[in-house]
């Protein structure tokens, strides 16, 4: 199978997928090296790389769709990393929490302070 | 749209980038000041790796590499999963 022998609505779209998930992806890895404090780079990759990794899949989904397949193991993939994500983000977050990581947030008057 | 490889520069053009995700990710893992932020490096680094597990896979044409980055998924959050809860319990399993 060769992808250039594809329709080019099918070729655009596909070629759109990749370009974008990959900006996704190296904006979430950039955040997450830039970012001062941990809560704030907590927020890069849990949702700009999840986002590219689901525009890279929506490319391979169409890529897929295009040669006449299901694209069943892409959507099993896409389902699976877009229900965990949010979980292990909850998960360190909460270590986070437990273990004291200093926040660059201020405290608000009316809260005590942890 | 014959002459004009569309799809392959824009194949070449998300590996480099998810490329440099997964440099810049280490960077983070090696540097990160905290415990929590070298999980949260391995945690994008399996996603990236996903990522270009997939891109390999369009690239070559074929089906089998989607078994193995569901696999690597399913690994690398069952390693964010017990990372985390080590580091906010002590312990993995009680």
């Amino acid at each position: 199978m060769n992808l250039h022998e594809l329709h080019w609505a099918w070729q655009s779209l596909i070629a759109a997928m990749l370009v974008v998930g990959g900006a996704f992806a190296l904006v979430g890895a950039v955040g997450m090296l830039r970012f001062p404090d941990f809560y704030m780079r907590l927020h890069a990759p849990t949702k700009a790389t999840t986002l590219g990794v689901g525009g890279v899949l929506l490319a391979s989904l169409a890529a897929s769709w295009a040669q006449g397949g299901w694209g069943l193991h892409e959507l099993l993939i896409t389902l699976f990393l877009f229900v965990t994500a949010p979980v292990s983000a909850n998960l360190m977050a909460k270590a986070a929490l437990h273990l004291r990581v200093p926040s660059r947030a201020p405290v608000p008057d009316d809260q005590p302070t942890p | 749209m014959t002459d004009f490889p569309l799809v392959a520069w824009a194949l070449d053009f998300a590996t480099v980038a998810v490329g440099a995700a997964l440099v810049l990710a280490a960077w983070r893992l090696l540097r990160g000041p905290e415990a929590t932020d070298r999980v949260l490096a391995l945690d994008t680094m399996y996603v990236n790796v996903v990522a270009l597990v997939i891109l390999l896979g369009i690239r070559y044409g074929t089906d089998l590499l989607f078994e193995a980055a569901l696999l690597i998924a399913l690994l690398g959050f069952a390693g964010t999963v017990a990372l985390s809860r080590y580091l906010s319990r002590g312990d993995v399993i009680e």
